[in-house]
């Protein structure tokens, strides 16, 4: 029991994907204008990454392993990825049409959010059970929306604030992004797995 | 006792407040003082918050002091009383005292200086008769809310009837520095102040009765004191701290019952009322003495003047008066304010009045008012927040007010912002914050209003849309069903005409209603069939081929479509002739002469159309498809013009066996003719006056003037004779023959000029459109790509289509009616001669618009090729083309008529009419030849210029040199038959 | 060999599976029309007045929906433009001048004594907003105009004026602080030359 939460928290605290393995950069900045937007992607991805690593730890163990074909694991992975995300995008195109719209171009774009192939390649480097693999695909989906929806947050009073002129728009979000990550390093010594 | 008890009540605080410098002592050194009246009194209609009043009297009346001038408009609205007597001296726009310096409607009112009362009607029974009947005597005495809003009084004691009431507050705060006149008033009118609120409380029945009142107006809380113990009154005394701002309803709610006002909510909604004191009076005043709101205590006040002091004054008194009573020293004026210095506006001009909410006067100098600091950076420092009495989060307001983030602002409660001006007056950065609040406020009310009104349109749009579905949905099943019930008794007809008349003859509406609804179907299948047309051109052009292909397959299912309808059309309406005609002959006209119509259109269709092609056919000239069609539309052509005279044939054979009211379509005629006689005067006078001034100018345009003259004249006198005739002719009336035509020609012409005339605007607004697309300097490629050019074409196309529908609807009749009425076809040859000169106009202004063109494109610089490459030079020769053909016409039409008409007319007057033709025909002919000699000197000396394109120029030489000849013969021919003319006579 | 054609077989084998899920998928959660146009429609003027080059709002939304540019609208001007691009998350541009400019808000006026009765204004009304009968005077209900210009073409009296609304002491609004001005001090020394863009 201990050991799932360890997971949990070195996950979303200290080993952050976004702001200490810096994987998913992409949404991360691209996402982040809006509050109500990146809880939207930040939903998604969740769904996204927690489905993905349970598919593709079932995908490596009961087809991949018993035929000997680890060799197949990352384009097998990617078709898993790519299938989910289909999933994703056609259940919120119904649930809803809004967020569809805002998330655009980034929705179908999680299959290639490399925080998704990350998770699946680790849980099987590291090991993974099937409930670690879950846990561990969830803890990361979380820490992914915890520091987006954060990063988003700021930036949107940053947004409203009088930034000097030479720092306006992005430029003020890579340093507040690097901010962030070096805040997250704090958390370096809470958990080791 | 009592006072010990007053002491007592207890006091709240609230969020946030200033204490700005009071400077209040200024204002009471002087007694109340009381202004003379002023030259005249300006009463806005808009005083209160809600719809502007409703003037009762009108300019010139006398009214009396306290009469209602104004009623109210709506239910937030309220009435207006005259302040003095007097007479209206006005009623219109006027200066404001608002805070854009706007005008609004005003009555103005010249004091006759007698101040004489109307009767006065006090409610001395206010305690007996219901409350709703106090309420609406509250309202005709035009009483509102003194504080500032201006909230008509008896709609807040309404809504105070929603909770049970467990305090009512009377507002005696007063808490914006330098205002004194509600502690002036409490000082002069204690009594009346107790009880008016006794009044109030009889109307509203609270629990507890509470004067709010700051610490800083010790002479009025002893006064009140001293009354209230007097009369061991219920009514409670809360002095309460000085702190701005105490005195807002809110923050004086929760300073004496500790509650605050919910977010989006009143007072009542949380059991309370306020009222100000200045309101309590005036209720007062309305009750037990009769007296409208009439004037109110206002303070004047600032470094400007020399006297400030409370004074009572009417509404209406202009501000420039008062500064004058009050020693005014404009050299120290820097600014002039209306109401505080925290919640006032600045007023551009002292001449707006004061109105039932002005409360101050501050004529402040440079030292005591300066400008506003420019606006620096927020330092986020968060003094806003710590002043703000409404417990709002300023500077976030302030940064979505900033980046016009509305919606977040309303999330953060903006609208929960008194505008108080606290977080302003301590901004170190010396951000306006409350204007930054305001504007925001202002334009999501803007926002709102807009919403609501698209809303409204949206509906009315979709309500619209659904009807028009529901019609066209009705209107295609009575198709359907009466295209059944016809064909049915089509068949039944056939059997059963010989024995029964009656079903056949209510049979005959029915077809002419089928025929209808077929052409209408027609019209829209051409119509689709001519924007597949132009999409087929527009792809040709652009070569797109899957495209073309396409089209041209839908284009011809169109034309099947159409075909198979106008198929069916026939066939109605030959059905529809053949069965009335046996009995009843009246009916039959009607169709006839629709269908001819119809037919005559389709000419012009199928005219305008094959022109189309053919033109197509000069540009592609390999394209086989094309010569096909063009083949194809000819005969179309010839077909339908048979039908044409086939039709017209039967219609005059159906007229002349008709005898259809000759009288009344004289009558009619009759007054055609008179109109056009005085049209036609009009044109003369018109043209003489043209003359006259040409005349004085010496300008060389006087024979054309003159000429023109002539022809008027000419028509004038003609049409008067023709108007002669008829008149001496209608009582003996050959009526079986002519006249029926005569009337539906003149219908149909009518119509046709109409349409004329539409077409015309059409042409004149493509070339405008040109026009303005040349002036933007684009160039001719992009004028052709743009879609004015075609639309242009097309618009002439349908004018000279119309043109000429009219001059052969003009000459067939005249031809069948020649015999039978002379004097009818007189007047329609008149009208085919006026037609077709229309035509030459026309055909020369193309000419001359071409050439202008031409030059335009040479000033422009470009070499020859270019302009050859442009279409004007191709347009030019078309339009001279046309010149001659139109002249040629007119010509021949000219001789045709006089022949006619000289035979049959014995009287010396028709025969000048043709003489005269002949003579304009004439010189028309000589410009011709003048014209084409002058093409073949360009052309000759273009061909020096650009010998490369020699056997280009030849040909053209060639063919302008053919048609000179024909022309040169032509007019040879015309001076024969002039000659010959003159000698016969 | 065996291992090649084991692992092709595999992978048709996952594809197959996922194929199936996703079919299976598309059927499930098909959507109906598109909710989203609604949305769009409701921030449009309504003024059916067809500047876009749409016979109305409602297309005009659906094809914005499908791609199309959100500055074709100038009754609703940069306001509106702005909403859309805040519902879409796209970028707000500027207004398209080929399809006409922002103006203020007018009404159509009918100059009555020229009307000559013809009932052509109140057919090209997309919001029966025109009063009137056949041969009988015309007169427009100015509440319910929303300025759309399209009575004035038909007119072949050319009688219909298109009136700007004056701004009344009822519908004033307060203009917006002109904000830091670019002349006085600055926090920082860069913004001095460059202009605030709040």
């Amino acid at each position: 029991m201990t050991e799932y939460l360890l997971i949990l928290v070195s996950t979303i605290l200290v080993n952050n994907f976004v702001l200490v393995q810096f994987l998913g950069l992409c949404p991360f900045m691209g996402v982040s204008g809006k509050l109500e937007t990146s809880i939207g992607m930040a939903m998604a991805t969740t769904f996204v990454l927690t489905l993905s690593s349970l598919c593709s730890y079932l995908t490596y163990t009961y087809i991949l392993q018993p035929f000997g074909l680890e060799y197949l694991q990352t384009i097998s992975f990617i078709l898993v990825i790519a299938v989910v995300v289909q999933f994703t995008e056609m259940v919120v195109h119904k649930t809803s049409p809004l967020l569809y719209r805002v998330l655009g171009i980034f929705l179908p774009l999680i299959t290639t959010n490399c925080a998704v192939l990350g998770v699946a390649l680790q849980n099987i480097s590291k090991q993974n059970g099937f409930v670690e693999s879950i846990l561990y695909g969830f803890g990361a989906a979380v820490g992914f929306s915890f520091v987006l929806i954060l990063f988003s947050a700021m930036r949107e009073r940053i947004n409203v604030a009088d930034v000097p002129t030479v720092f306006k728009g992005s430029a003020i979000g890579m340093i507040t992004a690097g901010l962030m990550a070096l805040a997250f390093m704090g958390f370096t010594a809470l958990v080791q797995i | 006792m009592q006072a010990a008890k007053l002491q007592t009540a207890q006091v709240f605080s609230f969020h946030g407040g200033i204490h700005p410098p009071e400077n209040k002592t200024q204002s009471l050194q002087l007694p109340l003082g009381k202004p003379s009246l002023p030259n005249e009194l300006i009463l806005p209609l808009g005083q209160h918050i809600g719809q502007s009043s409703r003037p009762l009297v009108k300019v010139g009346d006398k009214v009396l002091k306290g009469e209602t001038i104004a009623i109210n408009n709506g239910f937030l609205s309220s009435f207006l009383h005259a302040p003095t007597s007097g007479t209206i001296a006005a009623i219109e726009e006027r200066l404001i005292a608002h805070p854009s310096g706007l005008s609004d409607l005003c009555i103005i009112l010249a004091p006759d200086g007698n101040e004489t009362w109307t009767p006065l009607e006090p409610l001395d029974n206010w305690q007996d008769i219901s409350k709703t009947d106090v309420l609406a005597y509250l309202s005709e005495m035009g009483i509102i809310g003194m504080g500032g809003a201006g909230f008509p009084t008896q709609v807040k004691l309404q809504g105070a009837h929603k909770n049970p009431l467990t305090h009512f507050i009377i507002n005696a705060a007063e808490c914006e520095p330098y205002i004194t006149a509600d502690d002036m008033l409490i000082r002069e009118k204690t009594l009346e102040l107790v009880l008016g609120i006794e009044i109030l409380q009889h109307l509203v029945e609270a629990d507890n009765i509470v004067i709010g009142i700051e610490d800083n107006k010790p002479t009025a809380i002893a006064a009140l004191k001293a009354i209230l113990s007097e009369r061991n009154s219920q009514i409670q005394i809360a002095v309460v701290p000085t702190k701005y701002p105490s005195g807002g309803e809110k923050q004086l709610i929760q300073l004496l019952t500790g509650k605050e006002v919910p977010s989006g909510q009143y007072p009542a909604d949380i059991g309370v009322l306020c009222q100000n004191v200045g309101t309590c009076v005036a209720v007062h005043d309305a009750i037990t003495l009769g007296k409208p709101l009439i004037s109110r205590f206002t303070t004047l006040t600032g470094d400007a003047l020399k006297a400030p002091q409370n004074v009572e004054v009417l509404f209406g008194t202009p501000v420039a008066h008062l500064l004058e009573y009050a020693d005014f020293e404009p050299k120290k004026l820097s600014r002039l304010i209306m109401g505080g210095p925290m919640m006032g506006y600045t007023l551009d001009s002292a001449a707006v009045p004061i109105v039932k909410t002005s409360n101050c006067i501050l004529a402040a100098s440079k030292k005591e008012l300066p400008a506003p600091a420019p606006e620096q950076a927020c330092i986020r420092c968060g003094m806003c927040e710590q002043a703000c009495p409404a417990s709002l989060l300023p500077q976030q307001l302030l940064w979505f007010s900033k980046s016009q983030e509305f919606e977040k602002a309303e999330h953060h409660n903006l609208f929960d912002c008194i505008e108080c001006g606290a977080c302003s007056y301590v901004c170190p950065s010396s951000i306006p914050l409350v204007q930054y609040y305001r504007h925001s406020k202002s334009s999501i009310r803007e926002a709102r209003e807009a919403n609501v009104k698209s809303d409204l349109a949206k509906q009315r749009f979709e309500a619209r849309k659904a009807r028009q579905d529901a019609e066209a949905a009705e209107k295609e099943a009575k198709r359907l069903a009466r295209q059944k019930a016809s064909s049915n008794k089509a068949t039944d007809k056939k059997k059963a005409a010989p024995e029964k008349a009656a079903p056949t003859a209510a049979a005959a509406p029915a077809t002419t209603d089928e025929s209808k609804k077929l052409k209408v179907d027609i019209a829209i299948g051409k119509s689709k069939l001519k924007k597949l047309q132009k999409q087929l051109l527009e792809a040709q052009e652009n070569e797109h081929v899957e495209e073309i292909n396409n089209l041209q397959l839908q284009v011809t299912d169109q034309e099947k479509a159409i075909a198979s309808l106008e198929e069916q059309l026939a066939q109605m309406t030959s059905a529809a002739p053949d069965a009335p005609a046996t009995n009843t002959a009246k009916a039959s006209p009607a169709p006839v002469s629709d269908e001819l119509k119809k037919a005559k259109v389709d000419v012009a269709l199928i005219g305008v159309k094959l022109k189309k092609l053919q033109k197509q056919l000069v540009e592609t000239p390999d394209d086989q498809e094309l010569k096909d069609k063009v083949s194809a539309f000819e005969t179309d052509l010839k077909a339908a013009q048979d039908t044409v005279s086939k039709l017209s044939e039967s219609t005059q054979a159906s007229t002349n066996t008709a005898a259809a009211e000759p009288k009344a379509a004289i009558s009619d005629e009759l007054k055609k003719l008179k109109i056009d006689a005085a049209i036609a005067k009009a044109a003369v006078k018109k043209v003489e006056k043209a003359l006259k001034k040409a005349e004085e100018i010496n300008a060389p345009e006087i024979e054309a003037i003159r000429q023109q003259l002539q022809e008027a004249q000419q028509r004038a006198d003609e049409l008067e004779k023709t108007l002669a005739n008829p008149e001496a002719a209608a009582p003996k009336a050959a009526p079986v023959k002519a006249e029926p035509e005569t009337n539906v020609d003149a219908d149909a012409a009518k119509k046709r000029k109409i349409d004329l005339a539409i077409a015309k605007a059409g042409i004149k607004k493509a070339e405008k459109n040109i026009q303005l697309l040349k002036e933007q300097g684009k160039d001719e490629a992009e004028i052709n790509a743009s879609e004015w050019p075609s639309k242009l074409k097309e618009a002439q196309d349908k004018l000279a289509g119309l043109e000429k529908e009219q001059a052969s609807e003009a000459t067939a009749p005249s031809v069948a009616t020649v015999t039978s009425a002379p004097i009818a076809t007189a007047n329609i040859d008149a009208d085919a001669a006026k037609k077709r000169k229309i035509d030459l106009a026309i055909a020369k202004a193309g000419i001359k618009k071409a050439e202008k063109n031409i030059q335009l494109l040479k000033d422009q610089g470009k070499d020859e090729s270019e302009i050859e490459a442009s279409e004007w030079p191709k347009k030019l020769i078309e339009a001279q083309q046309k010149l001659a053909a139109l002249e040629a016409e007119e010509s021949t039409s000219a001789t045709s008529v006089s022949t006619p008409v000289e035979k049959t007319a014995a009287n010396s007057e028709a025969k000048v009419e043709p003489e005269m033709d002949l003579a304009t025909q004439i010189k028309k002919e000589k410009i011709a030849v003048a014209l084409a000699k002058a093409q073949i000197n360009k052309l000759n000396k273009r061909l020096e210029s650009s010998p490369e394109e020699a056997d280009n120029i030849k040909q053209e030489i060639v063919a302008t040199e053919q048609r000179l000849q024909s022309a040169e013969t032509l007019l040879e021919k015309l001076i024969h038959s002039q000659t010959n003319m003159q000698e016969n006579r | 060999m065996l291992t090649v054609l084991l692992a092709i077989g595999i992978l048709v084998l996952l594809s197959l599976i996922f194929g199936a899920i996703l079919g299976y998928a598309n059927v499930r959660f098909h959507v109906e029309g598109d909710p989203i146009v609604d949305q769009i429609d409701a921030l449009l003027p309504q003024t059916q007045c067809g500047q876009c080059g749409h016979p109305g709002c409602r297309p005009y939304a659906e094809a914005i929906a499908n791609g199309e540019a959100i500055n074709h609208c100038p009754p609703g001007g940069q306001a509106t433009i702005q909403a859309l691009a805040d519902l879409l998350d796209v970028e707000a541009v500027p207004l398209d001048g080929d399809h006409g400019t922002e103006s203020a808000k007018r009404v159509a006026v009918i100059r009555e004594d020229e009307c000559i009765g013809c009932t052509k204004c109140i057919q090209a009304c997309p919001v029966d907003a025109i009063l009137g009968a056949a041969k009988q005077m015309h007169t427009v209900i100015a509440d319910e105009c929303t300025g759309c210009d399209l009575c004035v073409e038909p007119c072949p009296v050319d009688c219909i004026d298109m009136v700007e609304v004056g701004v009344t002491a009822k519908t004033w609004s307060w203009d917006k602080p002109q904000g830091i001005a670019a002349t006085s001090l600055n926090v920082i020394a860069t913004d001095r030359q460059a202009e605030v863009t709040h």
